[in-house]
């Protein structure tokens, strides 16, 4: 038999990671070996699951089990338990916290049953440093069609038929966006991903990196068969050690398989990547001033036009796109743009990913179909305020955003919808404060 | 790792990688496929519940069918174990007794595959303090 019986995932996120996580891992190898389950069960170590108020949380496949909580002394019992014997551990599983009952499987969770994981999709499911489980995942599939079937004007124009627009904040038509640099004449182009996550609270495309870094990659190689570029650039905060490492180990794996590098695929496309490290300055997440940073200059914004498409990265055309946008490509290429378009409200398609926190019961990350009204992020996902006091404003869009009060509840969360509120989508943090902040 | 150079090589790379996480795959959406739990208290396990479980997985694999199977603990017919309870989605679980390897691939090819009722059945007629 080649396969595992039992795969057992293990929240390698920063968050879970920080609270024994890696113990809980070793632990579970340790007596894996120790019990002679070797060719049965498999440790995965994943990225964020995103319900990091009940972490660390490790998960049980085939048996559907959601272990929360979960500390390396915890590992024996679950082994004995539940690996050899067939118990599940009672004492670690969710539970509802209205009805008091057990909820074995995620799916059946409040916290995940209103969820839709695009840019998530691989995010607490595959082991995002083994380049084989993005691939078992589809991975490359998308880039491989785009290199092999499609002109960079045909790619071009699926995005924009999706309806994609900018995950950092402002929402600018992502297809636009690649349309325009692939316009500007120039042999030497730039595709810049813009991780330079700084709004309060906000881990969204930190945990994509940690979870899932080759989707970011592919992605980026996509946009530069679309612009002409064939040049990649991660700026990325230096405080974000783990989502690093896992970008450099992803780059040397996508490098190895020559799905970087020269003649891509043996379509003769050359993309590769590098990383920029940011010193953590706010305003460097606008895209002039995180241009200006990784050329060495001052990290200040310069008035636009000319757009970075235009003139960019040492004056050549630059793709900027944020980390979850880039997310988002590879799937839409394999599943079509009007699939994703069928996601989400009018103006604003597909999902939002956005990390709760505050005082919320919940803290966590999610990420949920444009058009889903705060209430539900807040109340349903988010489980309500913490110590069932009462819902004063919820802070989205960073510094550039604003407060949105109870009387904004249940308008549709949407690009349009947030700005006519006084706010704006910003790339997705969302504090909560209650009636006593 | 050897470089992949064409689409077809990626797609290749892809079949011969993908039983590595179709178990998660499967599972995790296990509403719409068939469920196969393999009893495996001590009592299961002693009867050889274990070989049950491997070869319930290795012919659902050969016949290239969807199923997920997972261990269960004891669910008290001893007298009768191995015990497999089989769900195919829409209908009332069946248990099945005194399943050997025999039986196993006899379950996979007559119930789950030509759809007919194999021997061995258990009446299962009790409630749970839950129902």
């Amino acid at each position: 038999m080649s396969d595992y019986s039992t795969h057992v995932l293990v929240c390698g996120g920063t968050g879970c990671k920080a609270s024994e996580g890696e113990e809980i891992r070793n632990r579970f190898n340790a007596l894996i070996r120790e019990y002679s389950l070797d060719d049965e069960v498999q440790v995965v170590t994943t990225g964020c699951f995103g319900f990091c108020e009940m972490g660390p949380i490790v998960k049980l496949l085939p048996d559907k089990t959601f272990y929360v909580r979960v500390s390396a002394s915890d590992v024996d019992e679950i082994i004995r338990e539940h690996i050899v014997k067939g118990r599940p551990v009672e004492r670690l599983l969710y539970r509802d916290p209205v009805t008091g009952s057990i909820v074995r499987d995620s799916h059946k969770m409040d916290f995940y049953k209103k969820q839709v994981r695009v840019a998530l999709r691989n995010c607490g499911f595959i082991d995002p440093e083994n380049v084989e489980e993005y691939i078992a995942r589809d991975g490359y599939q998308a880039l491989a069609k785009c290199l092999s079937e499609m002109t960079p004007a045909e790619v071009v124009n699926e995005i924009k038929k999706s309806g994609l627009r900018g995950r950092g904040g402002g929402g600018f038509p992502t297809g636009l966006k690649w349309e325009i640099t692939a316009k500007v004449p120039g042999d030497v182009k730039y595709a810049v991903c813009n991780a330079d996550e700084g709004d309060p609270g906000a881990f969204m495309d930190r945990s994509i990196l940690e979870g899932d870094p080759h989707s970011v990659i592919e992605a980026m190689a996509i946009n530069g068969y679309c612009t002409g570029a064939s040049n990649g650039l991660v700026y990325i905060r230096a405080e974000y050690p783990l989502a690093i490492t896992r970008l450099k180990i992803a780059i040397d794996q996508a490098r190895e398989l020559g799905l970087l590098g020269k003649n891509i695929l043996g379509t003769g496309f050359d993309f590769d990547i590098e990383l920029r490290y940011g010193a953590g300055a706010f305003v460097c997440g606008e895209e002039t001033a995180l241009i200006h940073s990784m050329e060495g200059c001052r990290g200040e914004p310069t008035f636009k036009p000319p757009f970075p498409s235009e003139e960019g990265f040492l004056g050549k055309p630059t793709n900027v796109n944020n980390v979850e946008t880039y997310a988002n490509i590879p799937v839409i290429i394999n599943k079509g743009a009007e699939w994703f378009a069928s996601i989400g409200t009018e103006k604003s398609k597909g999902t939002k990913v956005f990390a709760l926190a505050g005082k919320i019961n919940n803290v966590g990350l999610i990420e949920v179909p444009m058009g889903t009204t705060l209430r539900e992020v807040i109340y349903d996902i988010g489980g309500g305020i913490r110590g069932g006091k009462k819902f004063k404003a919820v802070q989205t869009g960073g510094p550039s955003g604003g407060m949105l009060t109870a009387d904004f509840l249940d308008i549709p969360i949407d690009y349009d919808n947030l700005i006519a509120a006084g706010s704006m989508m910003g790339s997705g943090g969302m504090i909560v404060m209650d009636e006593d902040d | 790792m050897n470089k992949i150079t064409s689409l077809s090589d990626l797609k290749q790379l892809r079949e011969d990688i993908q039983s590595k996480i179709k178990l998660r795959e499967r599972s995790d959406f296990s509403d719409v496929l068939v469920q196969i739990k393999v009893g495996m208290a001590t009592c299961g396990i002693a009867s050889g519940a274990k070989e049950t479980m491997n070869v319930l997985i290795e012919e659902a694999e050969r016949q290239a069918i969807d199923v997920v199977v997972t261990q269960t603990g004891c669910m008290g017919f001893c007298y009768a174990e191995p015990t497999v309870e089989v769900t195919i989605p829409g209908r009332d679980p069946i248990v099945f007794g005194h399943v050997d390897k025999a039986k196993a691939r006899e379950i996979i090819e007559k119930y789950l595959i030509q759809g007919k009722l194999v021997d061995g059945i258990i009446p299962v007629e009790f409630k749970t303090i839950h129902d």
